[in-house]
């Protein structure tokens, strides 16, 4: 393996080798426990940043602006408000489940990270058993919510928990449906097991991999609450749906949560369909280049700063130029682009109904999820042009069905007796 | 609707659109696939950069003199006091001497104060339209907070009077009509002014 891709992996194992035997599982352990408490709040952090940068971008606006260079900063003076901020709790609330929620919520999403197979030999915990881990851990976000609304002793919170509840549980099934495609093609459970599967072909150039791909990441959508599908926070109806009672640090634990666990979703969906941290062998030196155009004309960095990162980057590109781009750029990159959806998503998209919400969980993914499994059974069993018209045909004649089965015949014109 | 998911990718077109057009790199980019391109953002960072705003634009009024600061164009008349909507001219005056006759300075009554409160004026020009003699004229400074609502933001006479340049310098057309309207009276009242001692309250009788 290449000496930039294992860049971490190799770290990892001469600081373990500096340390006496007996301590060096513990240090391991302890090792990935750091990066993941380190990294998980730094990545919610410039999620929020890079969150309104976009959306701003969308909408015609700067976004972050005031505080460091291009609003850098503004997470951090964000954090800071957020500490100092009187946290108040209802009367009558009940204040172990108010103080507990949001914690139990921030645990879960920061517990999905052990799995998340980073880079080539770079995942905190490869669990043969790590799909149903992560369906295991990001179901109890469910319980989080709702704790958190049920104790807020206010209406506002209640509704939006039962909403957000209803949705969880709705969109689990099909999220879960759509990955058992993976399991039967991938033959593992494994994540660093299905991501190796996808080394000749990524899952979501099969016609049962792209379907499969929009609905596990719809479903994980709408279970981390994301507009469209923010019904259990929709501020025009419900002031802040679960969280309408909660201020200062406890407010910022659930932001984390809900920004952990969109980043969750989108790791989810790149590591079972998007071909995780594989890519196409592109030398690094492009990216070099990328990166030191883009360091060199940003304009509002001071020039001396800017003359040290295109140095240091056409450095880089001159020691490891003919290396591929490493394995954690990959997953990091296609993670940050599904990112990017979300926000793009948010920036376009209104709030759907609840009815519409649970028609589509129950309708259409659910029944979709079910033949999306036969197709992906057609497509393994019949050799390539067969298998795949094969399961795309019945992919796209049985959602066209589904949809025109849901569809009901349109209402006859009403005709107004007084308008007339 | 064409097919499944049509109205959804095309709104998302729309917001990419607007996402792209924002940058340059991105407006380079729809130029090259040929979509017509706007400017993307309209916002004006505003205490570093501000708007040129409209030479009509008006925030706040202000007293115009002549040459010095005693010249003022203002006798005191009162009429922009009763006009005012929200009452926020406050004039004593004109002046007078121990006997009660008024003073006159540049052969004009004058008054003794003259306040306008910021917080209460609400921009609406009628003591401009109304003033017969164009003493009072809007001005375009809208910076104008203060941290103290009687101190500062209380306008008095020392702070109100601003020159007859500064005027034309900032609302060039409107004074060059006024300027005009002034020299049209004077002028009309110049054939008359030989006998100019004649309504002059006869001194020390």
């Amino acid at each position: 393996m290449t000496s930039l891709d294992q860049l971490f992996v190799n770290a990892n194992a001469w600081l373990l080798s500096l340390l006496p035997d007996w301590a060096r599982l513990w240090a391991s352990i302890l090792v990935r426990i750091g990066v993941i408490a380190a990294l998980a709040p730094i990545i919610m952090m410039y999620l929020t940043w890079l969150e309104r940068k976009l959306i701003a971008r969308m909408q015609n606006r700067f976004g972050p602006t005031r505080v460091g260079r291009y609003g850098l900063l503004q997470p951090l003076a964000d954090g800071l408000k957020m500490l100092i901020k009187e946290d108040i709790v209802p009367r009558g609330a009940d204040r172990l489940l108010h103080l507990a929620a949001p914690i139990l919520a921030v645990v879960p999403a920061i517990l999905l990270f052990a799995v998340f197979p980073f880079g080539r030999n770079m995942i905190p915990a490869d669990l043969n058993v790590g799909l149903l881990y992560v369906f295991a851990i990001s179901s109890i976000s469910s319980y989080a919510i709702f704790m958190g609304g049920w104790a807020s002793r206010s209406k506002f919170s209640i509704i939006g928990a039962m909403r957000s509840v209803a949705q969880i549980i709705s969109y689990e099934v099909p999220g879960v449906l759509s990955v058992v495609a993976v399991i039967m093609v991938a033959g593992t459970l494994s994540l660093v097991g299905i991501v190796e599967a996808q080394g000749p072909r990524w899952f979501v150039f099969t016609p049962w991999g792209v379907v499969g791909c929009l609905m596990f990441f719809l479903s994980g959508v709408a279970e981390v609450n994301r507009t469209p599908f923010d019904m259990p926070e929709a501020e025009s109806e419900l002031v802040g749906g679960f969280h309408t009672e909660y201020s200062g640090m406890k407010f910022a634990l659930w932001y984390m949560a809900e920004f952990l666990e969109s980043f969750a979703i989108c790791a989810l969906t790149v590591t079972f369909f998007l071909g995780g941290w594989q890519g196409p062998p592109v030398p690094f030196w492009l990216l070099a280049v990328l990166l030191a155009v883009l360091v060199g004309t940003a304009r509002l960095v001071a020039v001396p700063v800017r003359i040290l990162g295109v140095v240091a980057m056409a450095g880089a590109g001159l020691l490891c130029g003919a290396e591929p781009i490493p394995s954690w750029i990959w997953f990091f990159a296609k993670t940050y682009a599904l990112v990017f959806v979300l926000v793009w998503f948010r920036g376009t998209l209104p709030r759907l109904r609840v009815d519409q919400l649970m028609g589509l969980a129950w309708k259409f993914f659910l029944p979709l999820g079910l033949i999306n499994i036969l197709a992906a059974g057609l497509w393994v069993w019949w050799p390539f042009p067969t298998g795949t018209a094969a399961s795309a045909f019945l992919l796209l004649a049985s959602s066209w069905l589904l949809v025109r089965a849901n569809n009901p015949a349109p209402l006859a014109p009403r005709s107004y007796v007084f308008a007339d | 609707m064409a097919w499944i998911g049509y109205g959804v990718l095309k709104g998302l077109g729309v917001t990419l659109k607007t996402f792209l057009e924002t940058y340059p790199w991105g407006r380079a980019v729809l130029r090259g696939l040929s979509i017509p391109v706007a400017d993307g953002l309209f916002t004006i960072q505003y205490p570093d950069t501000k708007q040129q705003h409209a030479e009509r634009f008006r925030y706040f009024p202000f007293l115009v003199y002549d040459e010095t600061p005693d010249n003022l164009r203002c006798v005191a008349c009162k009429i922009c006091e009763q006009e005012c909507p929200p009452q926020c001219i406050h004039i004593v005056g004109p002046a007078k001497d121990e006997q009660g006759r008024p003073l006159k300075a540049h052969g004009r009554t004058f008054p003794v104060e003259f306040d306008i409160d910021m917080s209460i004026c609400m921009s609406c020009r009628i003591c401009v339209d109304v003033c017969p003699f164009d003493a009072i004229e809007m001005d375009n400074q809208y910076e104008l907070s203060a941290s103290d609502r009687y101190e500062h933001m209380v306008f008095n006479q020392e702070k109100l009077l601003k020159p007859a340049e500064y005027f034309q310098q900032i609302k060039p057309t409107e004074a060059a009509t006024v300027d005009q309207r002034l020299a049209a009276k004077k002028a009309k009242a110049a054939p008359a002014a030989p006998p100019p001692q004649a309504p002059k309250p006869p001194e020390g009788s």
